[in-house]
């Protein structure tokens, strides 16, 4: 053999200690804290994408695209509310805090959701009368923190959302960095500025289900009866916690998949703990018939929903309606290319920037900076929020229309396949091709 | 004096009453018969008036007042006036616990004890406990005032940030990031005033309170002290 021509072996990267693991190592190691960073989960998960509808054909007869009726709206809060909501669309915009947002882009939220003919929500923080002011529904989330919370903004809401969990951070409570705390921040929170403000885990005044059923009637008999109280869950057992939740007397479940977004969580968190939310729905829905509740006690489900595809598989699962949070800060300007220049210097790319903890956000989202968050203009933003919304219902009725129905919510199981095994087993329909549902016995 | 007599009326329509009150109504006075332990009974009021529970009450009496003076004659379930935003609440039993969640305003004066919580995640009231109060009280407390008597139990303020706490008897332990501090006379001051209002006069020597707060090591995420967290 020539002695001078041996095969050398390639460099090889380990596949367990990829280049981004161990750059993280090298980062522990000089800093010795963990990584928060925003936005949610970032590795491949089983997902709507490994879902596919069948269509009509022969056995089934689909309905004309453009004439006939698909209808989109959606009733919530009709279990004991006196004022049950009524939505153009089954898309709704997710809690999202004044602190970690700019007043502007909650304008913006409220003004893209008010022309769309959907609600927005508040978050930890409290509400700003911008937000209340141009947002047509508005429902007001009740945190364990209890930042700004008052009777006054109770009886303004459309409906109260009692928060248990996030999907980002099931069993987590919040953060926001001292550098997010403005003057405003800090006093709608009662807390000093500039000071890293922690939100609890667990609400202050009740524990467990026979709690929770007290503090609803509390929450009912102080706002008379007329708003329908959601419950919010990020997704673990969603069986037990959503027959939890309808024991307790929740209108409506909010169900947040770990894909979830957040303004501030460890990594670790985001990326280890909770469902995907594609793992999620079948079992809450579950509960739901099993409690002879579906339809009646209503689901939104949430976690990584970006298109009408998303939504229409969302709510062949089972799900009443569906809400966004990364995707509507995306339609608002969020890690647009524009920026790509400053996301350099913030030593990212756009696309990638997550560090929505930071207040430095250049496309003025994520941020308490005056002259950052100046850049987004809440009208055209809000526009392009409405634009997206509607894009995104137009999907979903055409999927709905070529299944053959008239109404988003006559989508069932039975229009989906799935692609992988895990996808069936998880969402509970047949893997394409075959009728095999992993983990349903047939004989 | 307007009576609602809650074994003939509902806990709904007692609400309901309540909540019509214009600012300027004349039925300033209402006194509820028969509570048995109701929950929620008085919550959400708004209004300038005084509403006398005959006997004991059960959770969240009193939640988020405004403006009102509610008297409990007897004990108070979990979470009597929670969130409250302005106004007094008075009880006359003891107090189980998180007595003043998270509440933003007014004063609050527990004649007896105070179970666990109490003034948890406090926002601005005044709380005034003339017994003992039981373990983590002044959990994450941010802005108000806490005086005890009597005891505190365990984990006293922890995670406390601007809140005040003055306490008379022992205090078992301290809650991560709760220090001692020293009574300055403006401290006194505050004590005396408080006091009053809860309507012990100048019966109490207030040079007898210490006062507790926060050592402001948590304000800002620091390596160090990771482990405190
Ligand atoms: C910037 C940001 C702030 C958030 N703040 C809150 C909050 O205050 N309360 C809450 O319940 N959820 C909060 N969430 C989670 C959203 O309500 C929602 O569950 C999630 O964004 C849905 O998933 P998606 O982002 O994949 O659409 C936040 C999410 C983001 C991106």
């Amino acid at each position: 053999m020539d002695s001078n021509h041996i095969p050398r072996t390639l460099p090889r990267q380990s596949a367990t200690f990829d280049p981004h693991t161990m750059a993280e190592i090298r980062r522990a190691a000089a800093t010795g804290i963990y990584d928060i960073r925003g936005a949610g989960t970032k590795r491949v998960l089983p997902h709507f994408d490994d879902l596919l509808f069948l269509g009509a054909s022969i056995s089934r007869y689909p309905l004309e695209g453009y004439r006939e009726k698909c209808a989109t709206d959606v009733w919530l809060g009709t279990r004991f509310a006196k004022k049950p909501i009524h939505l153009k669309i089954p898309i709704t915009i997710a809690g999202m805090s004044f602190g970690a947002l700019s007043a502007q882009a909650k304008e913006a939220l409220g003004r893209g959701a008010s022309i769309a003919g959907t609600s927005t929500t508040t978050g930890d923080g409290g509400m700003t009368p911008e937000e209340r002011g141009q947002s047509k529904t508005l429902i007001y989330q009740y945190l364990p923190s209890r930042y700004g919370m008052n009777p006054d903004d109770l009886r303004k809401a459309d409906a109260i959302e009692v928060v248990i969990g996030q999907g980002a951070k099931p069993g987590g409570g919040g953060m926001l960095l001292g550098q997010k705390i403005s003057d405003r921040v800090a006093q709608m929170r009662n807390l000093p500025k500039g000071i890293d403000q922690r939100s609890a885990c667990r609400h202050p005044d009740w524990t467990g289900p026979d709690d929770l059923e007290i503090k609803i009637e509390e929450l009912r008999e102080i706002t008379d009866w007329e708003k329908p109280i959601y419950v919010k869950v990020g997704a673990t057992r969603p069986y037990y916690d959503v027959a939890l939740a309808v024991k307790s007397g929740a209108d409506v479940v909010v169900l947040d998949g770990m894909q979830g977004g957040t303004a501030a969580t460890q990594e670790v968190f985001i990326e280890h703990v909770g469902l995907p939310i594609l793992a999620a729905i079948r079992p809450a829905v579950q509960a739901l018939q099993d409690l002879g509740m579906h339809r009646k006690v209503q689901l939104i489900v949430s976690g990584g929903i970006r298109n009408g595809a998303d939504v229409a598989k969302a709510l062949a699962l089972g799900a009443d309606a569906v809400a966004i949070g990364t995707a509507a800060l995306v339609a608002l300007g969020d890690n647009d290319p524009i920026h790509e220049e400053e996301y350099r210097k913030l030593g990212t790319t756009a696309g990638a920037y997550d560090d929505w903890q930071d207040g430095r956000d250049p496309a003025g989202i994520t941020t308490q900076d005056p002259e950052l968050a100046a850049r987004l203009d809440p009208v055209s933003a809000g526009r392009r929020l409405a634009n997206y919304l509607s894009v995104l219902a137009l999907e979903a009725q055409t999927i709905a229309r070529a299944c053959g129905k008239s109404h988003l919510h006559n989508l069932e199981p039975e229009d989906l396949v799935a692609l992988t095994i895990e996808a069936a087993a998880m969402a509970r329909v047949p893997l394409a091709g075959t009728d095999w549902i992993p983990g349903q016995l047939k004989f | 004096m307007s009576v609602v007599d809650l074994a003939v009326t509902s806990r709904r329509e007692l609400n309901i009453q309540l909540h019509a009150l214009a600012p300027n109504t004349n039925q300033t006075h209402w006194r509820v018969e028969n509570p048995n332990g109701q929950h929620s009974l008085a919550v959400g009021l708004d209004a300038p008036v005084t509403v006398e529970i005959a006997g004991h009450a059960g959770y969240y009496c009193a939640g988020m007042n405004k403006q009102a003076t509610v008297v409990v004659e007897g004990n108070a379930g979990v979470g009597v006036a929670e969130n409250m935003i302005s106004g007094m609440v008075h009880v006359k039993g003891d107090a189980s616990q998180a007595a003043g969640a998270t509440a933003h305003g007014g004063l609050l004066v527990i004649d007896g004890d105070a179970s666990a919580r109490c003034g948890i995640s406090m926002k601005g009231v005044n709380i005034v406990v003339k017994g003992s109060i039981g373990p983590m009280s002044a959990f994450m407390a941010q802005s108000g005032t806490l005086i005890v008597l009597g005891d505190a139990g365990d984990a006293l303020g922890d995670s406390i940030y601007e809140a005040r706490l003055f306490v008379r008897g022992s205090v078992k332990s301290l809650g991560t990031d709760c220090v001692e501090k020293t009574l300055r006379e403006e401290h006194k001051e505050e004590l005396r005033e408080l006091l009053n209002a809860a309507g012990l006069g100048d019966a109490i020597n207030v040079d007898e309170f210490k006062r507790y707060g926060s050592s402001r090591k948590l304000y800002n995420f620091h390596v160090d002290n990771a482990a405190a967290y």
